[in-house]
């Protein structure tokens, strides 16, 4: 492997979330990985043949882990690709991407995990670590070979987009996964309940004469889960919660010692079903913007240490599937380029520490994969975020590296921005440039 | 010379809904269609007020009566009315509801009445065309002209629609003329009940300010107007309704449930009925207590009256 020369970030605050390290100091990248860090380093000034970053002061972080996003390779490459994705992560601080199977063709089998390291490789972007199907063609009934999907290289399975709707079909997934370790990420609704619903159930649903969706339809899935959970003992994961119902769930199965673990999506801590607005198809997604009540029940989740990881749900999509009345338009939001500035506001707002929010972000996502990523350590991957947590700015969709601009926070006043993104040492963004 | 206009307390551009209008704005379109109700009884009912202007009839779903009422109403008052058949368009084929837009607004009318199956469709098109764009019914939104024609069907009986009880009966959840009806009776001061099974029921319609009524007896008692609303045949079995024969036996309207009502109540239905299914044809029939045909004829008037008040705030006529 070619890597750049040895890289000194000096003058930062050094950030690691799972120590708790936060302070002034330096940090050295040499061979991609991290060769030293501390408050003393280079304390005597820089040597010779080092290339040095001066951080300003600003945050330098272990790089963000988003274990939710959706790259549409192979099959949508109009909408996205592991390049153009890649590429937008990389201007969101991300350094490690999971990517979910729901492509066409569908990730259910070795040489399509094959097909997505190889062109991530190709890309030579951030790292893309492919999620597995659970079953085949995400039709809910045949288990793929998720042995050798993780022998290959998949960090997980979903069958995102869809939920593992059958509860034999759940329960043997999360039986036969046990054997690897793996989670089983669970989109939950009950798409029974959900029926021809476009936005959450409720007055404004009501208002606007859209068929609505219940809490329930994600409540009950999740309920059932963790009953399968206790059958089987296997890791269950609850991707984008967004009810309180089931952040309440998830909190009753961790008290009680189960392996269930969940993740949100910043547009369920941020925004609520009235940012639907007048027929915004950019606020549909599944699960849906829902009521205050459940917004609140998500930054809750994340106080209490519920609710283990932010992902973006990064769901990248063309004009044509967005421009179209509410009921008719696809499901989904980019995400990657907006999640740090999102949830830095729960730090801004005085709801969870610096530290809590980033470890959402980094450490906590890479042991939910199992991915050597997530922590400043001697040794590990130079995979690095260096930020400015205060600068205040605003949201413009047209200046986004992903292939979509699919964004309900166009124009939103934020704060926090990424300066650069390292991975292995490489730099892959830089702001302004 | 062009006489000169005064401001219209109706300065909107388009009629997307009821949602919005204040109580005045409403008697204004009130006022403004009882003045057509004569005219419409003359032989000569032409007028000239829509001269050299153009009005699209985009309809995406099938209608008589308010297709037909629009066309009336447009041709009425001079204006070139074109008829979008829209089986045999372009829009079967996949088109966009934007790109229709665009196409018929290269075109230049100055009016587009749109009637659509998607929530929302009216305003869609409304962002993307100069004209003005009446909504003839989108979805389960909204058909503000029908809640027009029902307010002046009730003004012409009671003189007033403040403090009169109204019940709106029957398939709400998946209604536009309930919606629309709750706004605009709510903002006339009318106390508006709903009168239907707990699975026709949207979440939170209270907040809209009616009051819920599952027992349709106790619903009724001390209605001034009782508004009928059509079941649609796919819901009369399944999970909404189980059968036609249950849905009548509590929920339609006979003349024993009629009796809990004022005895002077009156009964509307936007129509097609279903005879047997939510009403009665002896009730249905009983001229002294059903406005259904009168609503058909002020359903002209009132179209009339807004294509009126829109007009006044389109750019001057095209001269020739």
């Amino acid at each position: 492997m070619i890597h750049e020369q040895p890289t000194a970030y000096v003058n930062a605050r050094l950030l690691d979330p799972d120590s708790g390290l936060d302070g002034p100091g330096a940090l050295l990248a040499k061979d991609g990985v991290i060769a030293d860090f501390g408050p003393d380093l280079f304390a005597d000034g820089v040597p010779d043949g080092i290339a040095v970053v001066d951080c300003g002061g600003h945050c330098l972080a272990p790089g963000l882990i988003d274990m939710h996003v959706h790259f549409r390779e192979p099959g949508h490459e109009h909408k996205e690709t592991i390049a153009t994705g890649g590429l937008a992560a990389a201007a969101g601080g991300v350094t490690s991407v999971a990517c979910m199977p729901n492509t066409k063709p569908v990730i259910d089998d070795v040489a399509l995990v094959e097909f997505v390291q190889r062109r991530a490789r190709d890309a030579k972007g951030v790292k893309v670590y492919p999620f597995g199907a659970v079953t085949k063609g995400l039709e809910g009934r045949q288990l793929t070979e998720m042995g050798m999907l993780a022998e290959a290289g998949a960090v997980a399975f979903s069958d995102d987009g869809l939920p593992v709707a059958d509860s034999q079909v759940m329960r043997r997934a999360l039986s036969y996964a046990r054997t690897f370790d793996l989670i089983v990420s669970q989109h939950a609704e009950d798409l029974s309940l959900t029926s021809c619903g476009c936005m959450a159930e409720g007055e404004v649903s009501t208002r606007l004469g859209l068929p609505g969706i219940p809490d329930e339809s994600e409540i009950v899935v999740v309920e059932r889960d963790i009953r399968l959970v206790e059958l089987t003992g296997g890791r269950y994961h609850v991707a984008h919660i967004s009810t309180a119902g089931a952040v309440e769930a998830v909190r009753r199965a961790k008290r009680s010692g189960l392996p269930v673990t969940c993740e949100v999506a910043p547009h369920h801590f941020a925004l609520t079903e009235h940012d639907v607005g007048d027929y915004r198809t950019f606020a549909k997604m599944a699960p849906p913007l829902r009521s205050e009540t459940n917004r609140k029940a998500m930054v809750e989740g994340l106080k209490d240490g519920t609710i283990d990881a932010i992902a973006s749900d990064h769901a990248p999509h063309d004009q044509e599937s967005k421009r179209v009345p509410m009921e008719r338009a696809a499901n989904g939001i980019v995400g990657l380029e907006t999640m740090l500035p999102l949830s830095l506001e729960l730090y801004h707002g005085g709801h969870l520490s610096l530290r809590e929010v980033l470890r959402r972000l980094t450490s906590a996502p890479a042991d939910l994969l199992g991915i050597d990523a997530g922590r400043l350590r001697r040794g590990a991957p130079a995979d690095l975020v260096l930020f400015d947590l205060d600068a205040p700015w605003q949201v413009d969709r047209g200046v986004f590296r992903s292939k979509s601009s699919n964004t309900p926070f166009d124009g939103r006043p934020v704060q926090g921005r990424v300066l650069c993104t390292v991975v292995d040492g490489r730099t892959l963004f830089t702001a302004g440039s | 010379m062009q006489p000169v206009l005064l401001p219209s307390i109706f300065s909107d551009r388009h009629l997307l809904g009821i949602e919005g209008l204040s109580a005045g704005a409403i008697t204004h379109l009130l006022d403004l269609s009882e003045g057509y109700v004569a005219l419409n009884r003359e032989v000569q009912k032409r007028k000239s007020l829509l001269g050299g202007r153009t009005v699209v009839l985009l309809f995406f779903e099938t209608s008589t009566r308010t297709r037909t009422s629009f066309e009336l109403a447009g041709k009425r008052l001079g204006a070139d009315v074109i008829n979008i058949a829209v089986a045999s368009s372009a829009i079967k084929k996949g088109e966009t509801l934007i790109d229709t837009a665009m196409t018929l607004n290269a075109m230049h009318p100055d009016m587009l009445i749109v009637r659509h199956p998607d929530a929302g469709a009216a305003r869609l098109l409304a962002n993307h065309v100069e004209c003005a764009v009446i909504n003839a019914g989108d979805g389960s939104h909204e058909h503000p002209t029908q809640a027009l024609l029902d307010a002046l069907t009730i003004r012409h009986r009671f003189g007033r629609i403040e403090g009169l009880r109204v019940a709106i009966c029957g398939d709400v959840l998946h209604s536009r003329v309930a919606r629309s009806n709750i706004l605009l009776l709510n903002t006339m001061g009318a106390q508006v009940r709903i009168i239907a099974p707990p699975t026709l029921v949207p979440a939170a319609i209270e907040r809209m300010g009616v009051e819920i009524f599952h027992d349709m007896r106790a619903g009724l008692e001390g209605c001034d107007v009782i508004m009928m609303l059509r079941l649609q045949q796919e819901r009369m079995q399944g999970t909404f309704v189980p059968s036609v024969r249950e849905y009548f036996r509590f929920y339609g309207l006979d003349r024993a449930k009629l009796a809990q009502a004022r005895e002077n109540a009156l009964i509307l239905h936007p129509g097609p009925m279903n005879r047997g299914v939510e009403i009665d044809s002896e009730v249905a029939d009983d001229i002294t207590r059903s406005a259904i045909l009168d609503q058909v004829e002020l359903g002209v008037a009132v179209r009339q009256g807004c294509l009126d008040a829109l007009s006044r705030n389109l750019g001057p006529a095209p001269v020739f």
